[in-house]
């Protein structure tokens, strides 16, 4: 059963060769002429106004917080969704009442305004 | 052949099955982006890249020897470690999805169980690598790029997710050659159509998790030059432009394999006996995906850019509803065992 899992561990290693070889190949062949110009960050030829580490929008902050409880929510149907064919009509009936709750808290999110983006 | 294949260490043997795979899927990658170039340039009543090589054949060698003679540039205020890792993470799982995909009945470099909340788990990880690159570069418009991206990837990936669901409520199995095994038939036992909403949710929401036209406000060429990618060169911006390509790809195989039954031909078994080009095999899932991959630039040539409160409002509000409605239909009708599809 586990042995199953070498070919997937070799493959993500051999993703990462993929991403490796290139930069190395391109550090090697490629020029490096520093340049305290073009170095610096682009923002449309001028020279950068203030730090980059700009204050952003709370609502990025919202969204990865309803995605966490989402997903979760996902999590929890997978091995429901495998199963369902033979926990029969108790099961459906048991994640009607979970995905309930989360409609219900959907629906509130939804009115409160959080989906909303100007 | 088999005496001598049966020889080699088994690390050798898996080393030289992921090439097998790798190596074409990387071609592919590289024509993509001239048949990219080629079929916009037709739908623009142009004729697109035709100078190097018969008919621009050698376009995308070129590219690749171009860029890799292109300085790297690292900005000075850029954090130097994560800006070189974000490329490496935007690509290594693009790749290592593929270890789980079966290409025909039987043809898989990893058969397990799992297969599908593999796949779920590593293309979420692609998030990381544009995250990354946008905060490590120290640019405002890579900043917002990246800000941008990770909310639209995470907002679509739910409805993705909902939307695998409902394939494995229908499937009932997380194996990917379940899956398939489990739309055997013809065109119409095929999952596109019991699932339909749901088809479309993962297709749509396909484009969007790539940051495709018409969901691309992450690059938006127009507004923010480039999004996450703006100060990356050479050899570290075509890294990330293969992973691109490479979700692309992966997109449209998954699509194909578990919505339009992979590798099954779509005539009955009875009416292709003996014929190999009409009988089940890898050629039909090649002939999918290509549709798929052809629908993605088709999509681009078409439409104009979302904006992005509607990319929002798409996301949240139209396909999360949708999904979880549909996977309840579903969920009935595996319950009540509905013919055709679930009668057995």
């Amino acid at each position: 059963m586990l042995d199953n899992y070498l070919p997937i561990l070799i493959f993500i290693l051999v993703g990462i060769l993929v991403g490796v070889g290139p930069l190395v190949l391109g550090y090697l062949l490629g020029p490096r002429r520093p340049d305290s110009e073009k170095d610096s960050p682009y923002e449309c030829g001028f020279a950068a106004f203030e730090s980059a580490r700009l204050k952003f929008d709370v609502r990025y902050y919202l969204v990865a917080i309803l995605f966490i409880i989402f997903d979760l929510e996902i999590a929890f149907l997978f091995p429901w969704a495998v199963a369902l064919g033979e926990l029969g009509l108790f099961a459906f009936w048991a994640m009607v009442v979970f995905l309930g709750i989360l409609v219900v808290g959907f629906i509130y999110e939804w009115k409160k305004g959080a989906l909303e983006w100007e | 052949m088999i005496e001598l294949w049966n020889a080699l260490p088994v690390l050798i043997q898996i080393l030289l099955k992921i090439t097998a795979i790798i190596l074409p899927l990387l071609g592919l990658v590289a024509y993509y982006t001239y048949a990219e170039r080629k079929v916009i340039g037709y739908m623009q009543v142009r004729i697109g890249p035709n100078r190097v090589g018969w008919r621009g054949l050698l376009q995308p060698i070129a590219d690749a020897v171009k860029l890799l003679m292109k300085e790297i540039v690292i900005p000075t205020k850029a954090d130097k470690t994560l800006f070189l890792l974000a490329p490496m993470i935007a690509i290594a799982p693009a790749l290592a999805v593929w270890a789980v995909f079966p290409f025909d009945e039987g043809l898989v470099l990893a058969d397990i169980n799992a297969g599908l909340l593999y796949v779920l788990a590593l293309s979420s990880l692609g998030v990381y690598g544009i995250i990354i690159a946008g905060w490590a570069s120290n640019s405002k418009y890579a900043l917002l790029g990246a800000m941008r991206s990770a909310a639209q990837m995470v907002a679509y990936e739910i409805a993705m997710g909902f939307a695998l669901v409902g394939v494995l409520v229908a499937a009932g199995s997380l194996n990917l050659g379940d899956i398939v095994a489990a739309q055997e038939g013809n065109l119409l036992t095929w999952f596109w159509l019991p699932l339909l909403p749901l088809f479309g949710v993962y297709l749509i929401s396909g484009v969007a998790e790539t940051n495709r036209a018409p969901f691309d406000v992450a690059e938006g060429e127009s507004e923010i030059v480039a999004g996450f990618h703006v100060e990356y060169s050479g050899m570290a911006f075509a890294v990330f432009f293969l992973a691109e390509y490479a979700n692309m790809v992966l997109i449209s195989a998954l699509t194909a394999l578990l919505f339009l039954g992979g590798w099954l031909s779509p005539l009955p078994a009875a009416w292709t006996e003996g014929s190999w080009l009409l009988s089940d095999g890898f050629h039909w899932l090649l002939a999918k995906t290509f549709f798929f991959m052809f629908l993605f630039l088709w999509l681009r040539a078409t439409f104009p850019r979302y904006r992005y409160d509607q990319i929002m409002r798409l996301g949240w509000k139209v396909f999360i509803p949708i999904t979880i409605v549909w996977i309840l239909v579903v969920a009935l009708a595996v319950v009540y065992r509905l013919p055709p599809w679930w009668s057995a």
